[in-house]
Order: structure tokens, then C-alpha cells, then sequence
């Protein structure tokens, strides 16, 4: 089957992108599935770091796009996955590099090749993502419970409907329950009031994915996190699965969750 | 500077390149561009495009090719004005202007005979950084959303919820109104007057009207009559 070609974009910068796109990535290989990743980040890779395979750069994007190697050559695979492969971004360029169309013929090589392609989009909405959107099939908005980051998905969503690219669906990212709690941190329902798009995903706020990002080792190879478990569930969900929402809320300490059982506040 | 090749003029502006294309088929006139631009790449590198297509009616594919082509090639459509209708709609739903800041002499008559009758149909929901200009009434059924804005010259009504920018009345006309279902604006003008939103407005669950009397803009309860 050829594969499903996903861009994870954004809007706005530093809300998570490449760390979605590395642990989607982590997660769907782990599911059986034959993964590759593309940085379209081009000038300031980040998605090798986070996946922890920078030191194993030869070849990158822009060599394959110019022709000075195979499509093959520039795929790093990641070892501890059976199925899982990266093209690096060059860090030596710039955007102007690619441009859509390239991204279209390459998509189209790698199609047969895998079952999933994920393309980790650069944030702004200016040659970057332009490139970053050609290809895809379908597009993921991560955002983060924060009126800007919201405003920004906003107006990428409505470029993607002007662009015939379909409706997209969110991922929110670093939602933190206690703050919502408090109401000082807009909850899922709030953002998805504004977006009014289909969610696909929750992801919790964690620390420990920040400590695994700067290992190198996505969370997703994590089992006992609760973050690692909510892209596990965004993976089976692009699968095509029903997996309901995690109940972030059952985190609480036992006389909570006892309380809640008995219908107390 | 100015230089003439059958179907397209071309005129430097202070900050930009004005391209006049002639009228013909879309294909044609297209070609015709893009022919001059293959041609004289270096002249137009870096170039700021203003493109001015008469009356042609372009789609959002024509636009979105075009914009991606120039846009390989190191150009940036920035501006395309037309006197149709569609093609002006089109030209907004991708965030580009259909004016130039200086009013073009041309372009000085409204594109389209508008009266109180008639009003520009919405069915969409405008997201941030959608602008709507339109010299007459304005229809949405879809909420107006926080970094949107609809520049109307007479109504605007809202089926949904206005949390974007709204300005109705823009050429002076006083008796405008807005309505919407839900009313929480991020600043709504009516005419010459300016009304931001109060901090903590309660969310009241009915529709409102939004009128200007005495130098004041006020909102009530919507009621038919």
C-alpha cells in the first residue's frame, strides 16, 4: 500500500513540532509500520537531534533534491526500531533550497517504499510550510493551550482550507491539568471551541519529555509515561483505531479518584 | 520605467512592480507572464508583484499556481487587482491585497454596483487573517474568529459568534448596524466611532444588535422588528 504522507505544522514556533513528529514517528514503527521522517526545517534541523541521530548525517534533503545522491543513501535508519528512518534537514541552507514541487517528487519516490511518511514543518507560514504542505496528504496542527499559539493554528488552518488542503486536525500539546483546574490554562474544549476542528490528540505536560528530548530519545519509547502513552494513542488514531481520550483527570491521588467513584466532589 | 510586450505592461511603483495584464484567456495571458519572466529573470528576482487582471475571474487554484510559480522563482505576488467580484474574494481568502495603499485612479469606482438590498454571502467560518472588504452589507453564517476582520460599507450579520474585528459603515454611513449571535468583538467600529470590548463581559446567550446613536456605539438584545 503506498504510503499516507502526514506534515505536522504549527503556526507557531516552539510548541512541540518536531518532538510530535520524532515520537508519531516512534510510535507508528512500534506498531509494526514502516516510518520515514523528513526535516523540513531546512537551515535549522532540529529533528535529528531529537531523535538522536545527528552524528550519523552524511547526506541530508537538499543532496537528494540537487541530485547529489540516491534517495536511499540520505535515509538514516534508527536502530532501535525495526522500521524507522530519517531525512535529515541541511543545516547549510536555507528554504529557498526546495521548493514544492521538489517536495512532491520526492514524497512520490519514498511513497512506495513506506507505509507512512511524516513531515516535521518549520513554523511560520512562508516558503518553509509551503514546501512542508505540498506533498501531504493530510495535516496535523499541534498547538499549546495558550491564546497565541491557538491564534497562530487559526490562521494556518484557515490557509490550509484556502489552499484545498482539506480540514486539518489539532494535536493540543502541554496541557496541564492542575492549571486548568485552576482556570489558568485554557482547557481542550476551549481551544477546540475556537478551532472548531477535529482533535486528534491530548498530550499531557510532562518534564520528563523535555529530559528525553535532550537524550535523544523520544518518550514514545517510554512506556510508563503518560505523555509517551497519549502519542501512542495519536498514532493508533491515525491508524484508523477508535481509542477514546485519555481520562488525564485519573492521575489524581487515590482519595480523589475514590471520591470521584462515589460521585463526591 | 516602463515597458510594453504585447499582453503585458509592466510599470516600476516606488516599492513593488505593477504588471497590467491585457484581457484574453486566463492560459494565455498566464503563459504571456510567465514567459516575460523566464526571460528577464533578473530583473524581476526579488521583485514585489502587483498584478492587475482586469476582469478576469480566477479561482483559488489559479491564484495558488501562480503565487507558487513566482514564488520559485524568487517573486512575491504580494497584490492582484481586479474588478471582479470572485476573483477579488479569492484574492482575500489568500491573505493578499486587492488594493494598493494609494488608491489607483482606475480602480476608484466600486467594482460592483451595491444597494441596500443586496449584501456579500459568507458560508464560511473566517479564520485569523482573513480580511473582507466589500462596499456594501456583508452575510455570514460562520463565526467571525479573534485576528479576522470584515470592512463593510453598510450591515454586517453574523450567524455565529463575532470575536474578530468588524466594521460596518466604513464610507460614513451612520445607520449601520452589526448583529451576531454572540457577541464578544475584539474591537468593532461603526462608522467614524470606535468600540472595544469591556474587559469582563458576561456571556450572554442571545443574539445582539449593535447600533450607533449620538456619538455612541450601543448594543442590545436582538429582536426581530
Amino acid at each position: 500500500m503506498p504510503a499516507q504522507i502526514v506534515t505536522i505544522t504549527s503556526g507557531k514556533g516552539g510548541v512541540g513540532k518536531t518532538t510530535t513528529v520524532a515520537n508519531l514517528a516512534v510510535a507508528l514503527a512500534d506498531n509494526g509500520q514502516k516510518v520515514a521522517c523528513i526535516d523540513g526545517d531546512i537551515g535549522l534541523r532540529n529533528l535529528d537531534v531529537v531523535m538522536g541521530l545527528e552524528n550519523r548525517i552524511v547526506y541530508d534533503l537538499v543532496d537528494v533534491i540537487e541530485g547529489r545522491c540516491r534517495l536511499r543513501q540520505a535515509m538514516i535508519r534508527d536502530k532501535r526500531m525495526p522500521e524507522l528512518y530519517l531525512i535529515p534537514a541541511a543545516q547549510t541552507r536555507d528554504k529557498s533550497a526546495v521548493s514544492p514541487s521538489d517536495m512532491i517528487r520526492l514524497c512520490d519516490e519514498l511513497r512506495s517504499e513506506v507505509d507512512w511518511i511524516l513531515i516535521d514543518s518549520p513554523a511560520g507560514i512562508e516558503r518553509g510550510f509551503k514546501n512542508a504542505i505540498a506533498a501531504a496528504d493530510r495535516v496535523l496542527i499541534v498547538t499549546n493551550p495558550e491564546i497565541s499559539a491557538v491564534r497562530d493554528a487559526d490562521r494556518v488552518v484557515g490557509i490550509l482550507e484556502a489552499e484545498e488542503k482539506g480540514t486539518p486536525a489539532l494535536i493540543i500539546n502541554r496541557v496541564n491539568l492542575a492549571m486548568v483546574k485552576r482556570h489558568d490554562m485554557l482547557s481542550a474544549e476551549d481551544v477546540l471551541d475556537l478551532l472548531s476542528i477535529d482533535l486528534i490528540g491530548i498530550v499531557p505536560e510532562d518534564e520528563d519529555v523535555v529530559v528525553a528530548t535532550n537524550r535523544g530519545m523520544p518518550i514514545a519509547l517510554e512506556p510508563k509515561s503518560l505523555a509517551g502513552q497519549a502519542f501512542h494513542n495519536i498514532a493508533r488514531r491515525m491508524k484508523g483505531e477508535q481509542i477514546p481520550f485519555m481520562d488525564l483527570d485519573s492521575q489524581g491521588n487515590l482519595w480523589n479518584r475514590i471520591s470521584r467513584l462515589t460521585g463526591r466532589k | 520605467m516602463s515597458n510594453k510586450t504585447p499582453g503585458i505592461q509592466i510599470k516600476g511603483l516606488r516599492d513593488s512592480l505593477m504588471v497590467t495584464l491585457d484581457d484574453g484567456s486566463w492560459d494565455d495571458v498566464r503563459s504571456a507572464l510567465v514567459e516575460q519572466i523566464e526571460d528577464r529573470q533578473a530583473f524581476f528576482q526579488g521583485a514585489r508583484l502587483v498584478l492587475d487582471v482586469g476582469a478576469q475571474v480566477l479561482h483559488v487554484n489559479d491564484l495558488v499556481s501562480l503565487r507558487d510559480h513566482l514564488s520559485e522563482r524568487g517573486i512575491n505576488l504580494w497584490a492582484v487587482l481586479s474588478e471582479s467580484p470572485t476573483t477579488e474574494k479569492t484574492t482575500q481568502l489568500l491573505g493578499m491585497a486587492t488594493r494598493l495603499s494609494k488608491p489607483q485612479p482606475v480602480s476608484a469606482k466600486p467594482a460592483v454596483e451595491v444597494d441596500d438590498e443586496s449584501a456579500m454571502w459568507i458560508n464560511r467560518t473566517l479564520r485569523s487573517g482573513t480580511r473582507i472588504e466589500f462596499p456594501g452589507n456583508v452575510v455570514v453564517v460562520g463565526d467571525v474568529n479573534p485576528g479576522a476582520e470584515i470592512v463593510a460599507g453598510g450591515s454586517v450579520i453574523i450567524w455565529g459568534r463575532l470575536r474578530g474585528v468588524v466594521h460596518a459603515g466604513a464610507d460614513g454611513d451612520q445607520s449601520a448596524k452589526v448583529c451576531a449571535l454572540e457577541l464578544t468583538p475584539t474591537q468593532l467600529r461603526i462608522a467614524g466611532e470606535v468600540a472595544i470590548q469591556p474587559d469582563k463581559k458576561k456571556k450572554s446567550n442571545q443574539a445582539e444588535v449593535v447600533y450607533y446613536k449620538d456619538g455612541h456605539i450601543l448594543a442590545e438584545p436582538w429582536k426581530s422588528g
